[in-house]
């Protein structure tokens, strides 16, 4: 008989999310498992080894990708959080702000735009002015993209705040940057830092954009990873593949710890 | 049990036998057992926590008994889920579909049962007149107030004809004047339909007012169960005297017990025989008296003593004074049926009195 | 009152660097892409400003040896082949989302917060990475064709890569998380009384999934096709690694044009194609919002 203790609970749900959370991390366990893969050939066991990732460590090509890729993701990132928090802040505590509907449209344009539109629509404006500088050009462009995910965390956070505070603040004769400093920035500090590192993350993982303006010496991590793909597959590439995903998901945790902080 | 306030033929409704509730090591409700009877107003009462809720959701089906069984008109409905009972609920939170109107709240449980669109249309509209809601028949539920939304849940839950009713708090959403109406409209439509009604609340005047019985809940048990008179006048415990109504709790020694009467000493100096339960010769009992049983002054009393107002809180058609009588406090409440001229200060000496059939002694 | 935290002045201060970010890289390229997409080819690749629609009567013709249009489904099939991936993408996420969210939904708040890290972890691990990850499960000697020839189910087999099976494998893959937490949300916003309310009605678990649940969680639902959806039709990665050079999707088709085919204004106007698609599903959304409150405020 079938016991109607608790009706919300559907028979077979559990189930299915168990297999849906195997197929979830399946296909990158695969990935993280041949990487430890003595053999060439990378569907051939032929035993443990970290061979590949001494050797991807040693490839100066994927080295001088990383670099890129860091120089393009910690710049832009600065560059879009600050923005992005004095956006925030004018667009949730501002008075009288006029048209701050637009206002926050514009600002997450972005993400309603197709990358691949916004990236040739780049592409095609740096050719116009003649920009050559293929790092300037990543910085340029990341940063644009950058703002939306920088955006959002502070935003909520900053609506999560109680705008009394503030307002204590400043009955309590402090100035607006002193009530900005010692109580509005630390409170939305968890938000800054993690729209800071959502921003990082994409930047270091976008591929669509940064393919499309790579340009001499302007190679990023993912479009050198592409480049391996195209190759073929092979264990070091498994193994390069493994280490941006330890990076990815050690970025990811303390994104998602700081979100959670009260 | 209070057999004489069973006036209708005592057929069961509900039969609890043996029911408790265990929520991991937290035990939500010891066994209890009682019956309910056919088209009675049955109220559980007690303060939050006390299980009444559990007990509630165990006949509607939604928390299984962790021992005992619950019959409904004679049949054991053990393990028969909610949508198998023929039991409606009415929603602390009315529970109203918000994407549905009311008419399509009202017939959701008519078309589950498999009604016809016309017998469904003709019964929808019925209900609505029961309820007074005619006009409202389109509307979403996020149109209505506070009060058509308990009317519509109302309806929603009587338009199956349920065998019984269940009620969960259904009035404690809503502000004090409407609660009141809304009492009146529930006595009325309990007696219209001649459902049986349980009703669940933790306010003790809502429970008095509309109740046939009541059974009181406390820690997890049944600490009295009878008519709202019995259980007022004759509170079969601390927790229950405490609970229902206000009352003055003296210190008293037993001298002696002589079936329903007992005999003690109390703490005014005095000794008095007065109704009790579970009292024992030469042990502590409390001694319980109710505001609006002593008088002040006294009159004709038997049992008078002097004091001194000490405070005086004036609420309109009452005022309740604190009189020191011999470093005990008591709470008289006193009628404001003559002028104001006629009331005491603070300070003033005065005598008080009251009947020994005015008191309860209760055993420790 | 002296409520003033901030003046009009600081108003304009705080948004002036991202509107004029947003204006300099991003409005006025677009507006160029549009500019673009009129233009003629250059000899050399790039574009000459010459004003022409062209560019769209090729995204439906071959032009002949002597101007004679000729009628050229290709391109037609690519935006066919886009739509029809993105949408099957958003109905397979919708079907495997539900019954995962409701259920991370009934567990206890921590395994809740655990459950739902997970489900955004695979998001935040490389897009390309993860991509990357099938075409070692699906390849010509891949896990899956191992797996199946050690059951001794088969002897050999054609490559799963390559093709539009291969592409909607990896975009469900790609995208189901941005599925499964708006409906979560939504699933968590739902009132459990109304479950209740549905079963003391007479109302089973099936019959309470389709008349309460589901038409509840239609916000979310909808919330998360569109963020399925709309990025399905500006995908590179998948097209590109998976579908081959045969199965393109509009996404990689642009990218051809501004690279190896050096045909900017077809790929301007594939552009401006695919940017009208997308902003016709987002204006669909606001004007479904529009249309739904303001039948809520109708009495």
């Amino acid at each position: 008989m079938t016991n109607g203790s608790d009706v919300r609970r559907y028979p077979g749900f559990g189930l299915f999310s168990l297999l849906f959370f195997v197929y979830l991390y399946l296909p990158i366990s695969v990935v993280v498992f041949y990487s430890f893969n003595a053999n060439r050939i990378v569907s051939n066991w032929g035993g443990f080894s970290l061979h590949w990732y001494t050797a991807a460590l040693s490839n100066s090509a994927l080295v001088s990708a990383v670099k890129v890729s860091l120089i393009v993701a910690v710049i832009a990132t600065t560059i879009s959080t600050i923005v992005a928090l004095m956006a925030a802040l004018v667009i949730v505590r501002g008075r009288d702000v006029r048209f701050r509907g637009l206002s926050e449209t514009v600002v997450n344009l972005p993400l309603l735009l197709p990358e691949i539109v916004v990236a040739v629509a780049t592409l095609i404006l740096f050719s116009q002015i003649g920009l050559a500088n293929g790092i300037v050009k990543l910085i340029i462009a990341h940063t644009t993209f950058c703002i939306p995910f920088a955006f959002l965390p502070i935003r909520a956070r900053l609506q999560g705040m109680d705008a009394d505070l503030e307002e204590a603040a400043r009955d309590l004769y402090a100035s607006a940057w002193i009530a900005f400093r010692r109580v509005t920035l630390p409170l939305i500090l968890p938000g800054v830092l993690s729209g800071a590192m959502l921003a990082f993350v994409i930047s270091m993982d976008d591929f669509i954009t940064s393919n499309l303006l790579n340009s001499g010496g302007a190679t990023t991590l993912p479009v050198y990873v592409f480049s391996l793909i195209k190759q073929g597959v092979s264990p070091q590439l498994n193994a390069i593949s493994t280490l941006i995903m330890l990076a990815s998901i050690a970025l990811a945790t303390v994104a998602f710890l700081l979100q959670r902080q009260r | 049990m209070n057999d004489e306030a069973c006036l209708r033929a005592p057929r069961k409704a509900v039969e609890i036998k043996g029911v408790s509730k265990v929520f991991g090591t937290y035990q939500a409700l010891k066994p209890v057992s009682f019956d309910i009877y056919d088209n009675e107003f049955f109220t559980l009462l007690g303060p939050s926590g006390c299980g009444k809720t559990t007990l509630l959701r165990m006949i509607a089906g939604f928390e299984q008994p962790t021992t005992g069984k619950i019959f409904l008109h004679g049949s054991n409905i053990q393990g028969l889920p909610p949508h198998k009972r023929r039991v409606n609920t009415v929603f602390q939170s009315y529970a109203l579909f918000p994407h549905m109107s009311v008419e399509q709240n009202i017939g959701f449980g008519l078309e589950n049962l498999g009604w016809s669109k016309d017998r469904r249309d003709a019964r929808v509209a019925d209900m609505l007149r029961l309820v007074h809601m005619e006009a409202f028949a389109g509307r979403k539920p996020q149109q209505l107030s506070g009060g058509q939304r308990q009317r519509v849940a109302l309806a929603r839950a009587l338009a199956p004809e349920p065998e019984v009713l269940l009620l969960d708090e259904p009035l404690s959403a809503l502000d004090l004047k409407l609660r009141q109406a809304m009492r009146d409209e529930l006595r009325i439509l309990q007696r219209k339909t001649g459902i049986t009604f349980v009703f669940v609340t933790h306010d003790q005047e809502e429970a008095l007012d509309l109740s046939d019985r009541i059974c009181v809940l406390g820690d997890g048990e049944i600490q009295q169960l009878g008519t709202p008179a019995a259980i007022y006048e004759e509170p079969s415990n601390r927790f229950v005297a405490d609970f229902i109504g206000e009352t003055n709790f003296l210190d008293a020694e037993v001298i002696a017990v002589d079936g329903e009467q007992a005999t003690v000493t109390t703490q005014l100096g005095m000794t008095l025989t007065a109704s009790h339960k579970k009292a024992v010769a030469g042990q502590k009992a409390f001694m319980s008296i109710r505001p609006e049983k002593i008088s002040l002054p006294a009159q004709d009393n038997p049992i008078a003593v002097d004091g001194t107002i000490m405070g005086t809180n004036y609420l309109g058609g009452y005022t309740y004074y604190l009189v020191e009588t011999g470093g005990i406090r008591l709470r008289i409440s006193k009628r404001n049926s003559v002028s104001r001229g006629q009331m005491f200060e603070i300070g003033q000496s005065v005598k008080v009195g009251f009947a020994a059939e005015s008191v309860r002694i209760l055993g420790a | 009152m002296t409520r003033h935290i901030k003046s009009p002045g600081w108003n304009v201060l705080g948004l002036l660097p991202t509107h004029l970010i947003m204006f300099l890289t991003l409005i006025i390229p677009v507006g160029i892409i549009v500019l673009v997409s009129f233009s003629t080819r250059g000899p050399y690749g790039g574009f000459e400003y010459v004003f022409t629609t062209a560019p769209y009567k090729q995204i439906l013709f071959n032009e002949g040896w002597a101007g004679e249009l000729e009628f050229n489904p290709q391109y037609l099939i690519v935006v066919a082949r886009t739509l029809l991936l993105s949408a099957g993408t958003t109905l397979i996420c919708l079907v495997l989302s539900f019954p995962v969210a409701h259920f991370i939904s009934l567990q206890k708040p921590s395994l809740k917060v655990a459950l739902i890290y997970l489900v955004t972890l695979p998001f935040w691990v490389s897009m390309i990475v993860r991509v990357y990850s099938w075409i070692i499960i699906l390849g010509n000697e891949g896990v899956i064709e191992k797996t199946l020839r050690a059951l001794g189910l088969i002897d050999d087999m054609d490559s799963l890569l390559f093709g539009d099976t291969a592409m909607l494998i990896g975009l469900v893959y790609s995208y189901i998380p941005l599925m499964i937490l708006p409906i979560f949300a939504s699933i968590e916003k739902l009132d459990p009384a109304l479950i209740e309310a549905s079963h003391d009605l007479y109302g089973s678990r099936l019959i309470t999934l389709h008349r309460v649940i589901l038409p509840l969680c239609q916000p979310g639902m909808l919330a998360g096709a569109i963020l399925v959806f709309v990025p399905c039709l500006g995908a590179v990665l998948e097209p590109t690694l998976l579908g081959g050079g045969k199965s393109m999707m509009m996404g990689n088709l642009i990218q051809l044009q501004f690279g190896a085919a050096r045909n900017w204004p077809l790929g301007a106007a594939i552009s401006i194609v695919l940017m009208t698609a997308v902003l016709i599903f987002l204006v669909a959304r606001g004007l479904r919002a529009v249309r739904r409150e303001t039948t809520e405020l109708a009495l």
